[in-house]
């Protein structure tokens, strides 16, 4: 049986122009057999959450190198509710200090990656989150 | 409210949710599309062709910009995109990446832009790409740009589906005559050549314009010769004109019973299909799998033809 196409908005809001990571991300996700809607370079909240809901997203995955995933993160998590995708699960990768983390994940972020992350760990957190479980 | 209501109702999220419904061949998103299906018969479908590379993506974000920002009688039509790109056939999943040229058009409430994937069809487009068109349609979208893989030859799809196609052709890649295969020339109603600062644009026009002399021989009564324009999406040369031109395809259609035609050319198309994807999945339930094995088994010992199989299981009779 097939199971059903994860969606998945990769982004990176705020000026940070790097994109290497994101797109690795990206390239992990579709050869897990995800869908991946790849918004590029300069994404404000605004767009990133206009995207997840014209695309009917499962997820949005923001890279944020810049420092500003504290201002970031809770404002798309807060957009997408408003916008009735509160459904929508958020993962950041990128540089995120440790002390940090708890606090995102609280606030409902679903999981934090950093530079060495296995993209088999992001995809089975992902799978796990969207479909109730890690493997096929 | 059913979703359909909510659809007809203006809401977004509820439109997203029946796309994805219908991507997914749901029961839900068939009903759902069976409650728009009246709804729709409106909108100008515009689909867009070419070779990857060719810039299709920047040129449909400076249409759609156009569209909205140069409004005919004070009133901007409402527009959606959607684009198609491929799915891998080893993973079965996808990057889909042409939102990303199309960053102009965010936080327009009247533009809506929806990416999909082939999941495995091959002429161009996704399976569910009309219907998700229907749906767009039926929601009030007074134009529609498809744009597709862009793989060459196979780009059939989208001549059965659009009003209006644009075949986008850039000089330089390599190949002169990538659009002149077979095929593409043969569907565009609008020629593009995008990218039209480049080294190479006069070739490339004065090829296609031969081929064009070659594939429309006098004897072809069609009123509508297909026109070349020159474009560069990056700056918005071109654009103008373009958007012109493919009003003055529509204002054509209309006019010369066009219209009719390629909607009832659509609509049979997607009759054809459904029709044929049901008859073989409702016969396969009628056959017990032993004996389709067992007919399997003797046409790979050669025992049969192939057509001799399809017969054998098609009309019953005696298994030697």
């Amino acid at each position: 049986m097939t199971e059903r196409k994860i969606r998945v908005i990769i982004a990176k809001p705020g000026l940070d122009g790097h994109d290497r990571g994101a797109k690795v991300v990206a390239r992990a996700l579709r050869d897990a057999g995800m869908e991946v809607i790849y918004t590029g370079l300069r994404q404000t909240p605004e767009m990133i959450a206009e995207a997840a809901l014209q695309e009917d997203a499962d997820v949005v995955g923001l890279s944020i190198l810049s420092g500003a995933h504290m201002a970031l993160a809770p404002r798309v998590l807060e957009l997408l509710k408003a916008n009735g995708q509160g459904h929508v699960k958020v993962f950041i990768g990128g540089i995120i200090p440790d002390e940090d983390i708890p606090r995102l994940l609280e606030m409902g972020v679903i999981g934090v990656y950093g530079p060495g992350a296995l993209s088999d760990t992001y995809i089975n957190d992902i799978r796990k989150a969207v479909l109730g479980s890690p493997v096929v | 409210m059913t979703l359909a209501a909510s659809v007809l109702a203006g809401d977004r999220l509820a439109l997203a949710r029946v796309l994805s419904l219908i991507e997914n061949d749901t029961a839900e998103g068939r009903a759902a599309l069976t409650d728009l299906f009246p709804y729709t018969g409106h909108a100008h479908l515009v689909g867009v062709t070419g070779a990857p590379g060719t810039g299709k993506s920047t040129l449909v974000n400076q249409l759609v910009r156009h569209l909205r920002q140069t409004p005919e009688q004070d009133i901007s039509p409402r527009v959606a995109v959607v684009a198609v790109d491929p799915s891998s056939p080893f993973t079965g999943g996808a990057i889909l990446g042409d939102r990303v040229r199309m960053r102009d058009l965010s936080g327009d409430t009247g533009v809506f832009i929806r990416s999909m994937a082939t999941r495995g069809s091959l002429g161009g487009l996704a399976k569910a790409t009309a219907d998700v068109v229907q749906v767009f349609d039926a929601a009030g979208y007074q134009v529609i740009f498809i744009e597709t893989v862009g793989a060459g030859q196979s780009e059939v799809d989208i001549a059965r589906l659009a009003h209006t196609t644009l075949v986008v052709e850039a000089p330089g890649l390599g190949d002169d005559i990538q659009a002149i295969k077979a095929g593409l020339l043969e569907i565009g109603d609008i020629l593009v050549v995008n990218k039209a600062d480049r080294p190479g644009v006069e070739e490339t026009e004065r090829a296609l314009r031969g081929m064009l002399r070659l594939a429309k021989p006098a004897s072809d009564r069609r009123a509508w010769v297909p026109p070349i324009h020159l474009t560069i999406a990056t700056d918005g040369t071109g654009i103008a004109e373009l958007i012109n031109e493919i009003t003055r395809h529509r204002a054509f259609l209309h006019q010369s019973g066009g219209w009719e035609r390629r909607d009832q050319y659509r609509l049979q198309s997607e009759l054809d299909a459904i029709l044929r994807d049901a008859l073989v999945s409702r016969w396969r339930k009628t056959v017990s799998e032993s004996r389709y094995q067992e007919v399997l088994y003797k046409l790979v010992e050669r025992r049969l033809s192939p057509h001799q199989a399809v017969s054998l299981l098609l009309d019953g009779g005696e298994s030697e």
